[in-house]
C-alpha cells in the first residue's frame, strides 16, 4: 500500500507539524475546543439531569432532547453558525456546536442513571433515615456512576468526531489536515490526518474508559 | 420581483429560491436518500449475521462487539478519508463508511432483542418439532422485532444526519448543497438544506415506527388488553 507508506512519510516530517497550519498547533487547537466544550456541557448537563433523576421528574426531555440530537446533522449547525456573526469570534462557533451535540449523551444517560437506582434501596436508604442530600450523595449517585460516566465515554467521542468536522466549515482543528489534503489532492495528508483524528478519538476513548476503572466507586468497596 | 430580491438581500428564508432551484434541491434530497436506504439496508444485512455470530458464545460477542464499538469511535470525517485510497471520490466510499457506522447500534439492537427472547417460548417451539432455523424465522426473529426496529430507527437517523458529511468528497446528500452555498455565505440554501434534512429524518423515523406497528400487531393488543405477556406473540406466529 504505497498510500500508508506516504501517510507515514507525511507524520515523520518534522515541517508538517510545525507552524500555524501544522499538525501540532491544530492538535493543540482540536484538545483546547474539545476540552472547553466537554466541561462546559458537563456543567450544564450533568447538574440538571442528576436533579431531574433525583427528582423523578423531565423523562420526556431526557429521551427527546437526545432524539433530536442525533437527528441534526453537526455540519448543517457548524454551516448555519458559520452565516451569523458567530463567525468572526474564534472558536465559539467550534464550541457552541461542541456543547450542544455534547449535552444531549450526558443529560440522558446520567438521568437514565439516577432513574435505574432500584427502588427498594431508595426506599430502604429512606427508611434508615437518610435526607434527601444523604440519599442522592452516597445512594443515588453511587449506583448511577457507571451510566454518568457511559454518557461521559459518548459525549467524549462525540466531542472529538464534531471537532474535526469543523473543519469542513474551514474552522481550526486536525480535521484541518484532511480537508487541506483534500483541496491540494494529496491523499497520503488525507491519510494521515485521518489516522491522527481516529488516533486521538480512540485514546481519548480508552483514556476515559481507565479513568472509569480509577474512580469507580463500586470497585472501591470491592477492593476495601 | 419582490421573491429575487430576497436572492438579492441574501435572506435566511426565501421563496424565490424554494422556486428557481427545486431541481437541484430535489436531486440533492435524492441522493441524500438513496446513500442513506442502501447504507441502512447494507448495514442490516451485515449486523444480522454478526449478531448471529455473537450470540454464539463470548469468543465471538467480545470481538464483534470490541470491533463494531472501535469502528463507532472513529469519527466520520476520519472514516471517509481513512476509506479514500480504497474507493477514490465516490459514493461507494460514503456508503461503506455509514455502514462501518451503523454496526454498532443494529448489532447490539439485534442481540439484545434475541437475548430477550423467554427462554419459555424458545422450549415451547422446540417443543414442537421446530429446528433451528424455523424457530429463529419464526419464534426468536418476531420476538425481537421490537429491539431491532428500535435500533433501526436510531441508525436511521443518524444516517440521515452523518450522509451530510459525505459532501467531503462530493457524494453527501443535500451536505453538498450545504457545503457550495458556504463560500458565498448563501443563507437560504444553507437554511433550506439544513431543514429538509432534518425533515428526512424525522419522515424515515416515523415511516419505520409505521412499519413496526404493521409487522407487530401484537404489541398493539397487549398494550390494549394489558394482559397478554408473550402468549399472544406465540400464538400469532403458529397460528
Amino acid at each position: 500500500m504505497g498510500v500508508i507508506g506516504d501517510a507515514w512519510t507525511w507524520l515523520t516530517t518534522g515541517t508538517n507539524w510545525s507552524g500555524e497550519g501544522g499538525a501540532a498547533h491544530r492538535l493543540g487547537e482540536h484538545l483546547y475546543v474539545s476540552g472547553v466544550a466537554l466541561a462546559l456541557a458537563c456543567a450544564i448537563a450533568l447538574p440538571l439531569a442528576l436533579y431531574l433523576g433525583h427528582i423523578g421528574k423531565g423523562g420526556a426531555l431526557a429521551v427527546n432532547i437526545s432524539n433530536i440530537g442525533r437527528a441534526v446533522p453537526v455540519f448543517a449547525v457548524l454551516a448555519l453558525f458559520m452565516l451569523t456573526p458567530l463567525r468572526d469570534s474564534g472558536y465559539w462557533p467550534t464550541v457552541i456546536a461542541l456543547v450542544l451535540f455534547a449535552v444531549p449523551p450526558l443529560l440522558t444517560n446520567a438521568y437514565v442513571g439516577m432513574t435505574e437506582v432500584d427502588r427498594s434501596v431508595v426506599e430502604a436508604a429512606r427508611g434508615m433515615g437518610m435526607s434527601g442530600p444523604q440519599l442522592f450523595a452516597r445512594v443515588e449517585l453511587p449506583l448511577a456512576y457507571p451510566m454518568i460516566m457511559t454518557g461521559l465515554r459518548s459525549a467524549a467521542v462525540q466531542v472529538v468526531a464534531t471537532a474535526s468536522i469543523a473543519a469542513m466549515v474551514g474552522l481550526g482543528g486536525l480535521g484541518r489536515i484532511i480537508t487541506a489534503g483534500f483541496n491540494t489532492y494529496d491523499t497520503a495528508q488525507v491519510f494521515a490526518g485521518a489516522v491522527l483524528v481516529a488516533g486521538l478519538a480512540l485514546l481519548v476513548e480508552g483514556a476515559l474508559m481507565a479513568l472509569d476503572r480509577l474512580l469507580s466507586p463500586l470497585r472501591r468497596r470491592r477492593n476495601a | 420581483m419582490a421573491g429575487e430580491n430576497c436572492l438579492v438581500a441574501n435572506d435566511w428564508i426565501c421563496g424565490e429560491y424554494l422556486r428557481s432551484r427545486s431541481q437541484e434541491l430535489t436531486d440533492a434530497t435524492v441522493q441524500h436518500l438513496w446513500i442513506t436506504a442502501v447504507s441502512v439496508l447494507i448495514g442490516l444485512a451485515v449486523a444480522f449475521p454478526l449478531a448471529l455470530l455473537a450470540r454464539r458464545g463470548r469468543h465471538f460477542a467480545g470481538p464483534v462487539l470490541g470491533l463494531t464499538t472501535v469502528l463507532y469511535t472513529v469519527p466520520s470525517l476520519a472514516m471517509f478519508s481513512l476509506l479514500l485510497p480504497l474507493f477514490g471520490l465516490s459514493s461507494a466510499l460514503v456508503v461503506t463508511g455509514l455502514v462501518l457506522y451503523s454496526l454498532t447500534i443494529l448489532v447490539r439492537n439485534i442481540l439484545a432483542g434475541l437475548e430477550a427472547v423467554p427462554q419459555e417460548a424458545k422450549d415451547a417451539a422446540k417443543g414442537m418439532g421446530y429446528g433451528p432455523a424455523r424457530l429463529l424465522w419464526e419464534v426468536e426473529l418476531p420476538l425481537a422485532l421490537p429491539a431491532l426496529m428500535a435500533g433501526l430507527r436510531i441508525a436511521t437517523v443518524s444516517t440521515v444526519a452523518l450522509t451530510t458529511v459525505g459532501s467531503l468528497v462530493g457524494k453527501g446528500g443535500l451536505g453538498n448543497l450545504i457545503e457550495d452555498a458556504l463560500p458565498s455565505l448563501f443563507k437560504a440554501q444553507v437554511l433550506a438544506a439544513s431543514v429538509l434534512c432534518v425533515l428526512l429524518a424525522v419522515a424515515a423515523d416515523l415511516l419505520l415506527l409505521g412499519v413496526q406497528r404493521l409487522l407487530t400487531p401484537w404489541t398493539r393488543v397487549r398494550a390494549t388488553t394489558a394482559s397478554g405477556g408473550v402468549a399472544p406473540a406465540v400464538k400469532a406466529e403458529v397460528g
